[in-house]
């Protein structure tokens, strides 16, 4: 069942709404704005359809009073055609409200989901560092969804229940007005026993939810992990480790059955009271000679249209704490401050020669205590290739993420050709870099739609050559389908090193001025890495460009123009292999680590 | 709130998009997992019954009492009639009350033995089946089907009873009042059924529709959320932007249609419920006009024929609930059925202590049968040697490692430890003696001491240290605030992977087997930590049988023997220095990745 959008999200939970929730649900309100006319149109259809419906039951009384005791059939005929108008008219208000509010809500959905969308689009890197995909899927998803489901009918709901219930209450009270008073008395038990159900049961619902996520969560481990499960022979630790969370489960779900069976067969039952009291007192009524039978009749028909509107409120209050949680998670995201953006006169960055430097740049991610780069200061001319050496965790790709400003530097600053990269257009700059991350993206579509991601435009040839300087053109073409092989979700799976080189292709396709290669042949074997590193070694020196690699491997930074040894994000050395060798006791080191042996070289 | 209330048009066209391919049997399968649950389901039966009839009395008593006591004027039988309600509408209430509840537990209970029992199977099956079955798919089946039975069982199953019985309660009460007034009040609910038939099929197509619509939606963002570095860094914002938008206003106007049909649906049935109205009041106005008839039976019909709508609509939707509930137990049993891993021979020896000899006999090996991606593999390894496997992509490297704990049997040859072969020994002992370490660590949700424990559920919390800090993970552990007890989340979130894979060889470490396997374990480490590991791992694997799979050549230069796969054939074996001088393939592999002139000496 492809169908997550519908699915009630296991985190937002009913309960008692917060403030923030309330608030948030009515910030969602203003978003009706554009479809005022369908909202109110919505509204008065279903204003008519109170009306008509309040209409029944008095027909009902006039066809017994009027037409049955007094012998009259055809006042009694009368009354049937009067009903039969009735629902008539009623079908049709109805049909319109209902498709009068889903247009509004649909509308609605598609703009609370526009709006996020553009904006997870220009939220920065510094964003989807602390952002959990799964949980921002959800917001796009399944909070959209339940602000949707309240916005567009709940409030409609709303309004109709409070109308049909004081005209209900007013024509009651029309007909007799001592009976009215009787029969309000049960109204209150049923109110209480109906928030008692929504504010018991709405947080056992949440228990259920979460002892099932937990749940998932081990059948997902297993799955996930059945090598390690198998490898160490722990299937009874996590057949246990499953069982007890299914019995908690179990547990969760006794508890919310039986406090729907305690509450709501009663809620019915004070329900049922009403017909009760208005038979018993309206019997005595009409024993009396106060009170007709039609009446009588008439005064138990309205009865429902007193219960069906404490039903929908009862109801729609949970819809509310769900509605305003999943509201105030939307506009979390809406309201995420845009770390990165355009200055108002911003310059567009004229052809990228490629000279770059670094002026005492530091770096602290948002939210962490310690800088990540202190102090960084380098300079680049245009078309050298610089290496970024150090250990995990030294800073290597926090510096080059500076450089395309995925990130603004906390300290300092960094210029492109003279300018400081905060007074340019951050197109005008990305347009001219291309960029090879440290894990790329494939998307569902064919391969010749991944290399043409950064300029969907590109002929086939021009694809076809990125793909050869990537060494990728070969695997390609022994595909099937070549170069309109899906791959991604929908498609076949590709190897890591074919997808780094696929990635690779993406990023030259686009011409860059400047490559920025993060540690692209990692995942890749001997003999891959070989036929990358020569497109590479092809690609830095061929064209001449400013390049920057992040790598393991000495042999890749050996031939670099400029070499940068990164710890704990300072600089401890900079300059070619043969000056970081004579006077760098670390990249001795690191070099040692690489070529324990020797007599290793052999070409 | 897509789904609408159960009953509503909607929910029954969004959950019929599968039927149960042989429901007959199914169904009679599905029937038998009540059996435990027997007694309990003769009270709900007798508990239903008794709520059905209590609701078609109530309206009955109202008759009566208006034509016997209101009609007579006689206040006393009035008073008397009016608590035998009370006791009928108490009464029923305690019936339901106590349905719901019995119900419910039975069918949780089934539900949890059915998880259970899938759980159980899952572990038991071989390798082979998780390779053809995406795990997000087997996840989402598991987890989709028992909840599309849960709400059948929950809601469906109850109001199937619930509703049967009293609509069946009801048209006999109606019976027996006045036959010729009932049949005339019958007359709707062949119609009702055919609408909501004609409804149905017409929203159904409509509601494909809008899940296709809500699929590529769903897909689009949960591929740009991916993605949204890749976007940034080439400028596609725009571009994505745009074609979002599409695919929003696309899923926008299915639903706003699909709608359109619903929204036209509950007003037709209410205009029917109007119609059985205005019919018992004409026919029954014209019976009592008549004297056929008296008032107090006419208004007990105007009651009942409020009451049979929703019945019928309820059990038009239990009946799609039951087509996708029927599916889900369908593909549910279809888990159950796979063939389990064969299970250990009668004559299973337990394999103790061993020294660490493997060997390979003429082993051949495929995936799919008549695909070999081993082809008459055969070596040794002495206890205590290391062996490496070196080979391109594809060339049946892990495929080798696999085949040692026996996740896979071989189709051909022998595999024997310490002479064994591994088909004479139980898994579980084989397995106690060899530990894995993979490129991709796996971490469970739990603290970082529970996850380096995994590998003895037994060890103490010194024993966990040691063994951290022969990883070199002790470091990085004790400057996490919460040090040990850090909890990892999904997958180990919040570490790199590197850090993630010495939490990997920490639980290794601490299982303390006698054969190492490492495939791909350091990839994705710095070389720097890779070399404090590497000086780890040599001591520890001096004692110790290792096989080790490393695509960075400079890894393995010290193993014993150095195998080279290609195709899945052994293509040339010795040491470093002999295959250098081979000068074949591994020599050029090495040549590629060395292509510096002489390193230079430290």
């Amino acid at each position: 069942m492809n169908n997550s959008a519908a699915r009630p999200s296991a985190t937002a939970r009913p309960g008692a709404p917060s403030p923030g929730a309330f608030k948030a649900i009515t910030r969602a309100l203003t978003y009706l704005r554009t479809y005022q006319l369908a909202a109110l149109a919505a509204l008065l259809s279903l204003i008519l359809v109170t009306v008509t419906s309040l209409f029944a039951p008095q027909l009902i009384r006039i066809a017994v009073d009027e037409g049955i005791a007094k012998g009259q059939s055809n006042v009694v005929l009368t009354a049937v055609l009067g009903l039969i108008g009735t629902a008539v008219a009623r079908g049709l208000f109805t049909f319109l409200q209902g498709y009068l509010a889903e247009r509004v809500s649909q509308g609605v959905a598609f703009d609370l989901r526009e709006t996020l969308f553009e904006k997870l689009q220009r939220l920065g890197f510094s964003y989807y560092d602390q952002a959990q995909t799964g949980n921002l899927v959800t917001r796009l998803t399944s909070d959209v969804e339940a602000v949707r489901g309240f916005i567009g009918t709940g409030i409609v709901q709303i309004i109709a229940a409070l109308v049909t219930l004081i005209g209900t209450f007013v024509v009651l009270l029309a007909i007799n007005w001592s009976l009215t008073l009787v029969v309000l008395t049960t109204i209150p038990p049923v109110f209480y026993l109906l928030f008692r159900f929504v504010s018991t049961i709405g947080p056992r619902f949440g228990q259920v939810q979460m002892a099932l996520g937990k749940l998932n969560t081990v059948l997902q481990e297993d799955l996930r992990g059945l090598k390690v499960v198998r490898v160490f022979a722990r299937e009874a630790f996590e057949a246990t480790r499953y069982e007890k969370a299914n019995q908690e489960l179990l547990e969760k779900n006794v508890v919310t059955i039986k406090g729907i069976a305690t509450i709501f067969p009663f809620v019915i039952f004070f329900g049922n009271l009403g017909t009760l009291a208005v038979m018993w007192y309206g019997g005595f009524q009409v024993i009396g000679q106060a009170l007709s039978l039609g009446q009588l009749l008439a005064f138990n028909s309205y009865l429902a249209f007193l219960l069906q509107p404490i039903f929908t409120l009862g109801f729609l209050a949970a819809g509310l704490a769900r509605a305003g949680t999943s509201a105030e998670r939307i506009f979390e995201v809406l309201d995420a401050p845009l770390d990165v953006q355009d200055k108002p006169n911003a310059k567009v960055l004229p052809a990228l020669q490629g000279n770059v430097e670094f002026n005492n740049v530091d770096f602290r991610y948002v939210g962490a205590e310690k800088a990540v780069l202190k102090g960084i200061s380098f300079q680049v001319k245009a078309g050298q290739v610089v290496a970024i050496l150090g250990a995990t965790g030294s800073g290597k790709s926090s510096l080059t993420n500076l450089i395309p400003r995925f990130y603004d530097v906390s300290q300092g600053n960094i210029t492109l050709d003279g300018y400081d990269l905060r007074d340019l257009q951050l197109s005008s700059v990305r347009s001219q870099i291309g960029i090879v991350l440290q894990d790329s993206t494939l998307f569902s579509g064919t391969i010749r739609e991944n290399i043409a991601y950064g300029k969907p435009e590109a002929s086939l040839d021009d694809v076809m050559m990125a793909a050869k300087a990537a060494q990728a053109h070969e695997f390609i073409t022994g595909l099937q389908q070549q170069y309109d092989t899906l791959v991604g979700e929908r498609g076949i799976g590709l190897s890591g090193g074919q997808r780094q080189r696929i990635a690779i292709a993406r990023a030259l396709l686009v011409k860059p001025r400047m490559l920025i290669l993060d540690d692209s042949t990692s995942a890749v074997d001997a003999q891959t890495e070989g036929l990358i590193q020569d497109a590479l070694d092809h690609l830095m020196t061929a064209e001449k460009r400013t390049t920057f690699v992040i790598a393991q491997r000495i042999s890749t930074v050996r031939t670099a123009d400029l070499i940068l040894l990164l710890e704990d994000g300072q600089m401890k050395a900079s300059g070619t292999h043969e000056h970081l060798l004579e006077t760098s006791e670390l990249y001795n080191q690191i070099l040692g680590s690489q070529l324990k042996t020797p007599t290793g070289g052999a070409s | 709130m897509r789904g609408g209330p159960p009953g509503s048009l909607a929910s029954m066209a969004q959950m019929e998009n599968e039927r149960a391919k042989n429901r007959g049997a199914t169904a009679g399968r599905l029937l038998t997992e009540f059996k435990p649950y027997l007694a309990s389901l003769a009270l709900v039966f007798t508990l239903v019954v008794l709520g059905a009839l209590s609701q078609a009395l109530a309206p009955w008593l109202v008759g009566r009492a208006i034509d016997e006591n209101i009609s007579k004027l006689e206040p006393a039988g009035l008073t008397v009639r009016m608590l035998e309600l009370f006791v009928v509408y108490i009464l029923g209430s305690l019936f339901t009350s106590q349905q719901i509840q019995v119900v419910g537990v039975i069918s949780q209970k089934l539900l949890a033995g059915i998880r259970k029992k899938l759980f159980t199977h899952l572990q038991s099956l071989p390798f082979r089946y998780f390779d053809q079955k995406p795990i997000g798919d087997l996840m989402s089946r598991v987890t989709n089907d028992v909840d599309t039975l849960n709400q059948f069982f929950g809601q469906g199953l109850t109001q199937l009873f619930g509703s049967l019985f009293g609509l069946i309660g009801i048209l006999i009460a109606m019976l027996l009042l006045n036959v010729p007034l009932a049949i005339v009040s019958f007359l709707v609910i062949p119609v009702m059924l055919l609408t909501t038939a004609l409804f149905a099929a017409q929203a159904r197509s409509a509601y494909r529709k809008t899940r296709e619509t809500v699929g590529d939606v769903t897909a689009d963002i949960q591929q740009e959320i991916g993605g949204a570095r890749e976007a940034q860094a080439f400028n596609r914002s725009k571009a994505n932007i745009d074609r979002f938008r599409q695919r929003n206003a696309a899923n926008r106007d299915a639903n706003v249609q699909a709608v359109g049909i619903t929204s036209a649906f509950s007003p037709a049935i209410e205009f029917l419920s109007t119609v059985a109205t205005a019919l018992v009041i004409g026919y029954g106005g014209y019976l009592v006009l008549e004297k056929q008839l008296t008032v107090g039976v006419l208004a007990a019909f105007l009651l009942y024929v409020q009451q049979f709508f929703r019945p019928v609509q309820l059990l038009s939707s239990i009946y799609t609930q039951a087509q996708s509930a029927l599916a889900g137990a369908e593909r549910i049993y279809a888990i159950l059925d796979e063939r389990p891993e064969p299970a250990d021979a009668p004559n299973a020896k337990t394999l103790g202590a061993v020294k660490g000899n493997i060997e390979f006999d003429h082993v051949s090996f495929g995936y799919n049968p008549d695909r070999l991606v081993l082809n008459d593999i055969s070596f040794h390894i002495k206890a205590g040697q290391t062996v490496a496997l070196v080979g391109t992509t594809g060339a049946g490297k892990t495929t080798v490692a696999s085949l040692v704990p026996r996740f896979y049997d071989v189709n051909q040859g022998t595999i024997r430890i310490d002479g064994h072969d591994l088909r004479n020994i139980t898994r579980a002992s084989l397995r106690s003696q060899m530990t894995m370490v993979l490129q991709e660590p796996f971490l469970f949700s739990g603290t970082i001491r529970e996850n380096i424990r995994y590998g003895k559920l037994e060890a103490t919390d010194t024993e966990v240290e040691i063994a951290a800090k022969t990883a070199s993970a002790h470091d990085f552990i004790s400057a996490l605030p919460k040090g040990y007890d850090t909890p990892l989340g999904e997958a180990g979130s919040g570490l790199s992977q590197g850090q993630r894979q010495l939490l990997a060889f920490a639980r290794a470490i601490l299982a303390n087997p006698s054969i190492f396997i490492l495939d791909e374990a350091t990839a994705n480490i710095d070389t720097r930590t890779e070399a404090m590991i590497q000086r780890a791992l040599e001591t520890l694997l001096k004692t110790r049988t290792s096989i080790v799979i490393a695509h960075r050549l400079s890894t393995i230069e010290h193993a014993d023997n150095i195998i080279v796969l290609e195709n899945g054939k052994i293509l040339e074996q010795g040491t470093h220095q002999e295959l250098l001088t081979k000068n074949g393939k591994y020599a050029e592999l090495h040549a590629k990745q060395f292509r510096s002139p002489k390193p230079q000496p430290t």
